[in-house]
């Protein structure tokens, strides 16, 4: 008797936890499809995009430029080694570039703009949604996704991009500085290895996920804002959400899309 | 035993329909019953959001139009229902004040009559428009026709003063840059709050906030005003100041207000005091706000709407809830004022 009383409490629970869940799933598609959707009728808030785009871009350059040049540079210090036994070390240039521009550059870029723009985002709608100035935007007949969502999303598209190339570039003179002083690698050889390794789908795919990471950051950021509710605690609990989403989905999304750009290119 | 007075004194049993001044849409009473429900629900469908025929003859005693609606209007969260069937009127030049303790909903009601968020059951027509049947593109251009001020204020903190103020002007677009200054200006010297335009929101103090977030939503010029708590947290002198404003507001631009609040000092100030035409002077009128405006000597019509767990527990003018009998409505006047 007890347990057909529980059973359907238990799947009645679970139940409404997974219709939630698929709520928000769907709620988070409306907006992101809205965001974007915004971009093709007027007004345009073209003043907040460039805002936008200097707190993402300019603001984000130097951690991203520290982060690339180390990165690069560590990269070089694993695999001189082991390219050092094969006598290979000319090898170093092709490791680094192929691994910076098709994998490294594009993710840890998102990485480090999702923990530092997602959360910035997310808190700073966040906060306007709990002094009610979102819906102070809404009573004074300003549509808030656009107003708000759609700026921030095409700059974090326009922005991370470039970051990226910036960041690739920077991974590689990092790794050119330590491949120089451990391997004694010529600057020549370095650079033209690097340069001859990639081919257009490497640059191909190390440009469309940029696009598609900066996607996820500014639509989650600006998602976990919006819904924030209960004061001061819910902005963190967004923040802090919105930083591990963005950053975790960005991880899971670039698997997928390496396995399809791979099958795009792989024969070219 | 429930108190419940119409505008139009007609009496309300508890266990009645949720209570309609203009009575029910048909005469129930000439249909078969078997009939009633179906016509009743045809008659809905067609003429909802439309005209009815039926109110038309009552309608034509009254002045106008109510600006605002509330039909039957309900919604509920997660902890259960706030609103559980709420159905008032506000007329053109009326000042409506919503009292009730905290959580009793008043905010509830006037983002609800914004079109901030939808109703779970119940209509709401506000200036003409159907707010349940609109979307939010639609009701974004509905809103630039009237002004809100929220409890806080709600100022843009990353805009100054005048740049809040202006907001919608240059939302709206089209109007020139000298056109808004003047206005912004205009707007700013009527709250007193011109010294500040170029200060930030997070520079001004509470009551100045609120002045601000008034002359935002005074602007343009709307028809009607909700105001969300406008006193809420202020002293005793700054709150005073405040209602002066809306008071003036009231009385220079003709607005009608859905006001919230737990003073029961703003409702008599409201009622007692108006600007006398022509000057610049407040003048105290006879003690009744439930005068019409046209009358000689008094201050448009002010009147209460006490919610009390998620009903209407109270509907009538300032001066009847002053000389109710009820318990807990003197309890509530007593303790909030």
């Amino acid at each position: 008797m007890p347990e057909a009383s529980v059973t359907p409490s238990v799947s009645s629970v679970l139940l409404d936890a997974l219709k939630r869940q698929i709520l928000v799933v769907q709620d988070y598609s409306l907006l992101a499809f809205r965001s974007v959707a915004n971009v093709l009728t007027p007004p345009h808030y073209w003043s907040d995009t460039l805002e936008q785009m200097d707190l993402i871009g300019v603001g984000s350059l130097p951690i991203v430029v520290i982060a690339s040049v180390f990165i690069g540079g560590v990269m070089v210090l694993q695999t001189a080694a082991q390219f050092e036994r094969f006598g290979e070390t000319a090898l170093t240039g092709d490791a680094v570039a192929l691994a910076l521009v098709r994998e490294l550059g594009p993710a840890i870029t998102a990485l480090l703009v999702a923990g530092r723009n997602a959360s910035g985002i997310a808190s700073e709608l966040g906060s306007m949604v709990v002094t009610e100035q979102v819906d102070a935007m809404r009573a004074l007949g300003t549509d808030p996704i656009r107003k708000l969502v759609t700026p921030r999303v095409i700059a974090m598209v326009t922005m991370v991009p470039l970051l990226v190339a910036v960041a690739d570039f920077v991974g590689l003179v990092g790794g050119f500085i330590v491949a120089y002083f451990t391997l004694r690698l010529g600057a020549v050889q370095f650079w033209t290895r690097a340069v001859d390794a990639l081919d257009f789908g490497d640059l191909v795919q190390g440009f469309t996920k940029p696009v598609i990471f900066a996607f996820i950051i500014a639509t989650i950021g600006c998602f976990e804002g919006l819904r924030v509710k209960g004061g001061t605690q819910g902005v963190g609990r967004a923040t802090t959400s919105a930083v591990v989403i963005s950053s975790v989905l960005v991880l899971v999304v670039d698997f997928f899309l390496a396995r399809l750009l791979l099958f795009m290119f792989q024969h070219h | 035993m429930r108190v419940k007075k119409g505008l139009s004194g007609a009496g309300w049993q508890p266990g009645d329909e949720p209570f309609s001044p203009n009575g029910a849409l048909v005469d129930q009473g000439a249909l078969e019953p078997l009939l009633r429900g179906v016509v009743i629900s045809i008659y809905n469908r067609l003429m909802t959001p439309q005209s009815r025929p039926a109110l038309g003859e009552q309608m034509a005693s009254r002045p106008g139009e109510p600006l605002i609606s509330f039909k039957d209007v309900r919604i509920g969260f997660d902890e259960g229902d706030v609103l559980r069937g709420i159905s008032f009127e506000v007329w053109p030049g009326e000042t409506k004040v919503l009292l009730g303790e905290s959580g009793s909903g008043k905010t509830l009601i006037m983002k609800l009559a914004a079109g901030l968020i939808h109703p779970d059951g119940g209509r709401i027509s506000v200036m003409g428009h159907e707010l349940v049947d609109m979307g939010e593109k639609e009701l974004l251009d509905f809103r630039r026709h009237l002004g809100f001020v929220f409890q806080e204020g709600a100022l843009f903190d990353s805009l100054t003063v005048a740049e809040n103020v202006s907001f919608r002007l240059r939302e709206e677009g089209g109007v020139a840059e000298e056109e808004i200054d003047r206005r912004v200006r205009e707007v700013l010297s009527f709250v007193e709050m011109e010294p500040a335009l170029d200060k930030y929101a997070a520079e001004l103090s509470g009551g100045m906030r609120r002045r601000v977030s008034i002359a935002r939503a005074l602007v343009d010029r709307p028809r009607v005003v909700f105001y969300d708590s406008p006193t809420a947290g202020l002293d005793p002198v700054t709150s005073q100041t405040i209602i002066l404003l809306i008071l003036r507001g009231r009385d220079s631009q003709g607005v009608t207000s859905l006001l919230a609040t737990h003073r029961v000092q703003d409702v008599f100030g409201l009622a007692n005091f108006r600007l006398e035409p022509g000057t610049d002077r407040i003048v105290r009128v006879d003690g009744n706000g439930a005068r019409p405006a046209d009358q000689e000597g008094g201050a448009p019509p002010t009147n209460v709407l006490l919610l009390r767990e998620g009903r209407l527990y109270f509907e009538g003018s300032a001066d009847e809830a002053l000389r109710s009998s009820d318990e807990y409505l003197k309890k509530f006047l007593v303790s909030a004022g």
